[in-house]
């Protein structure tokens, strides 16, 4: 017998394909997607259930359907998209306990499968180079998707412990990026000015969307509990990213950081939360030894692979790569002749 | 001054070499002298230089014209100032070799405008490292503080190994110097190990990623002895380069112990260094607490010449340095869990720390002088 696979926030981009996709997987007999919202995109042989996650509805779709596997993708990282910083802590939270509590009460339930992402780990100068999983954070995130994200994992932990014969993989991202999709990071590169805190360098580490897609999928075919970092091999320094994307840097004396981030949040330019300008401050790496080790999962991204794969989808690049090298040249040959003469 | 004295550095671990004694010059010093002026040790081996794959990409690219850049003088047939003076500086800097270091220069900056280059994952820029930082450091550490090497041989050329010093100066400029002398005369890229304050810091923080350094925690250390590099620790910390200048020489605690268990668990030989001369760059007298606490700071320096003569205050004194690397101690005969084991790390913490100390007291009597 197949199996009968539901799928949360599929009125997302990502969640929307990922749950196409999986409906195309011979080992699924059904795949369910559960949104507030009916999605925009076509989610093929999805069935869909519109349905919040925050009331009861949802213990009747998982019991009825019969379902054995959960994937909860729809923590939202953007307050823009859910509608204001409360309304996105409400879907984030209160809906992530409503499911829980729903699976808990689910006989049938095997699998739950949690998107989470690497910003449970914060970001702050007494940081690790590379965090691994069983590391804590040096400081609670104390505010914004992050802080969802860490309560999220908190009610996650508790149904595995309650249910200890469901199989829990939680799936932390890095920073995403891509051609297609609207993530935080990549509305940031497309400013035309991209604003940094003066005197400091972070190091970014992204995953591109076909890997956060490929890796749900593998989490849902694989039976491995735990929690895995997902992210591309590599970092790029921040001022090297914004110079490969072409832009102006604007470096901006760290008191007045938050004051100008406030600015753009409210201009609705990008999402500078807290949690935002201290990881482009201060940056993050995730170590994926247990990615590959344990999951078998191996990207097909770089983090420089993926971030030239989004800057090329933008239209993006290195400011006149050609007239910086034919001055290069053009000066070589001058200064060439010049000590040759002199 | 009627000709040029040199000052020999390095010794390649042999002892007595080049301690700068008059009438006895080193064999580097007399293999040297013909030479005028010599920029460096003879003993420096500059990494061989391997031309940058892109650069050929240059070729295909339509030359931009120059002539555009610069005006020509009226009166013609002159060159172009500018140009000239930079040619003629490249000549002078670069020597015999000019055009194609004046080349890689170019296409050095032509990679940074781009962000065509790679880091490792603890932000480390090799290519910025030993293209800038280090050319930045050599002129202090070989004419200024003419820092005399001893017992190169006893770091290990390939593989991990945790290289423990002594800390002193006020400013962590003993860091960076070990670290120059480590990738001129041993050709490895000393990682260093620095405290949290190192990485809160704006513009700090970021250079030291850049130059390799990462915070001293037990899981960075770990990670990078554990991918074979060569890791520097100065475990007395804010305790050994903020001690005031009548304690000099004495050795605080050594930490915790934190880097013999890293170098337990990854297996690594400790290399022991003392350095010798860092002590007097700024002879600490003084302390304002307050300020400091204020700030944030762990202290705020009272120097002779600092905070009285501003900035001029700030340049340290030229005292005479030696560096010795002591004998590795090899950690792989203890047993697996030995880093579990508090009375083994004790024990081992206190060889090293004893070694350090035994090692600063025979080279402070083979000084004769703190300047010379």
């Amino acid at each position: 017998m197949g199996r009968v696979v539901l799928v949360t926030g599929v009125s997302q981009p990502l969640g929307g394909r990922f749950a196409r996709t999986l409906a195309n997987n011979p080992d699924v007999e059904r795949v369910i997607g559960v949104d507030v919202v009916p999605p925009r995109a076509d989610l093929g042989a999805v069935r869909f259930v519109r349905a919040d996650i925050r009331n009861p509805v949802i213990t009747k779709v998982i019991v009825g359907e019969d379902v054995d596997t959960v994937v909860h993708a729809s923590v939202i990282a953007a307050p823009a998209r859910a509608g204001g910083r409360s309304a996105m802590k409400e879907l984030n939270v209160i809906g992530t306990m409503q499911l829980l509590a729903a699976c808990q009460k689910a006989p049938g339930l095997r699998k739950l499968v949690v998107r989470s992402t690497t910003e449970v780990y914060g970001a702050s100068p007494r940081d690790p180079a590379m965090f691994t999983e069983d590391m804590a954070p040096k400081q609670l995130p104390r505010a914004g998707f992050a802080k969802d994200a860490v309560e999220v994992e908190g009610y996650v932990r508790g149904l595995s412990r309650r249910r200890p014969d469901v199989t829990v993989t939680i799936l932390r991202h890095a920073n995403l990026i891509g051609p297609t999709l609207e993530s935080s990071i990549g509305r940031y590169f497309s400013l035309p000015v991209v604003p940094t805190t003066l005197g400091y360098d972070a190091r970014l580490q992204l995953c591109h969307e076909r890997d956060v897609l490929d890796s749900l999928q593998l989490a849902v075919s694989a039976d491995v509990p735990g929690a895995f970092n997902i992210a591309g091999d590599g970092v790029l320094m921040l001022s090297q990213a914004v110079r490969r994307a072409g832009r102006p840097l604007a470096p901006i004396p760290s008191f007045a950081v938050s004051a100008v981030g406030g600015l753009f949040r409210s201009a609705r330019l990008a999402d500078f939360s807290p949690e935002q300008v201290a990881f482009l401050t201060y940056g993050r790496g995730v170590d994926t030894t247990r990615m590959r080790k344990v999951l078998g999962f191996e990207p097909s991204f770089t983090t420089e692979q993926a971030f030239d794969d989004f800057l090329r989808a933008k239209g993006l690049g290195p400011l006149a790569p050609e007239r910086v090298q034919s001055v290069e040249r053009g000066l070589r040959d001058l200064l060439v002749r010049e000590g040759d003469r002199g | 001054m009627a000709d040029a004295e040199v000052i020999p550095l390095g010794t390649r671990g042999r002892p007595g070499r080049g301690t700068g004694r008059r009438g006895t010059p080193s064999s580097a010093a007399r293999s040297l002298a013909p030479k005028v002026p010599p920029a460096r040790s003879g003993r420096r081996v500059d990494p061989p230089v391997v031309p940058h794959p892109r650069a050929e990409e240059l070729a295909d690219v339509p030359s931009f014209d120059p002539d555009a850049l610069f005006v020509e003088r009226p009166g013609g047939g002159q060159g172009f100032d500018v140009a000239a003076a930079i040619a003629a500086a490249a000549r002078e800097v670069f020597g015999d070799e000019w055009e194609r270091r004046l080349a890689e220069l170019l296409a050095f900056g032509r990679r940074r405008l781009t962000g065509d280059y790679t880091v490792d994952e603890f932000g480390f820029d090799p290519e910025l490292t030993s293209t800038f930082t280090m050319a930045a450091l050599r002129p202090l550490a070989e004419r200024w503080f003419r820092i005399d090497v001893r017992g190169l041989d006893n770091i290990p050329d390939t593989g991990g190994a945790l290289v423990v010093a002594n800390h002193s100066g006020t400013v962590p400029l003993d860091a960076l110097m070990t670290g120059l002398v480590v990738h001129d005369h041993a050709q490895r890229h000393l990682r260093m190990l620095g405290a949290d304050l190192v990485f809160r810091l704006p513009f700090v923080g970021q250079l030291a990623r850049r130059a390799g350094a990462t915070l001293a925690c037990t899981e960075d250390a770990e990670r990078m002895l554990g991918q074979g590099e060569l890791v520097g620790v100065w475990p007395e910390g804010f305790k050994g380069i903020g001690k005031p200048f009548k304690e000099r020489y004495t050795l605080q605690r050594f930490g915790r112990g934190g880097f013999v268990s890293a170098a337990l668990r990854t297996r690594v030989p400790i290399v022991p260094c003392s350095i010798v001369g860092a002590e007097e760059i700024y002879p600490l007298v003084g302390n304002l607490p307050t300020l400091a606490r204020l700030l944030g700071a762990p202290y705020i320096p009272v120097t002779p010449f600092f905070p009285w003569l501003g900035p001029l205050g700030m340049i340290p004194l030229p005292s005479k340095w030696l560096i010795e690397f002591g004998e590795p101690i090899r950690t792989d005969a203890y047993a697996v869990d030995a880093a579990d084991e508090p009375m083994t790390v004790f024990n081992l913490t206190d060889q090293v720390r004893e070694t350090i100390q035994q090692t600063l007291y025979s080279l402070l009597m083979q000084r004769r002088n703190v300047f010379f």
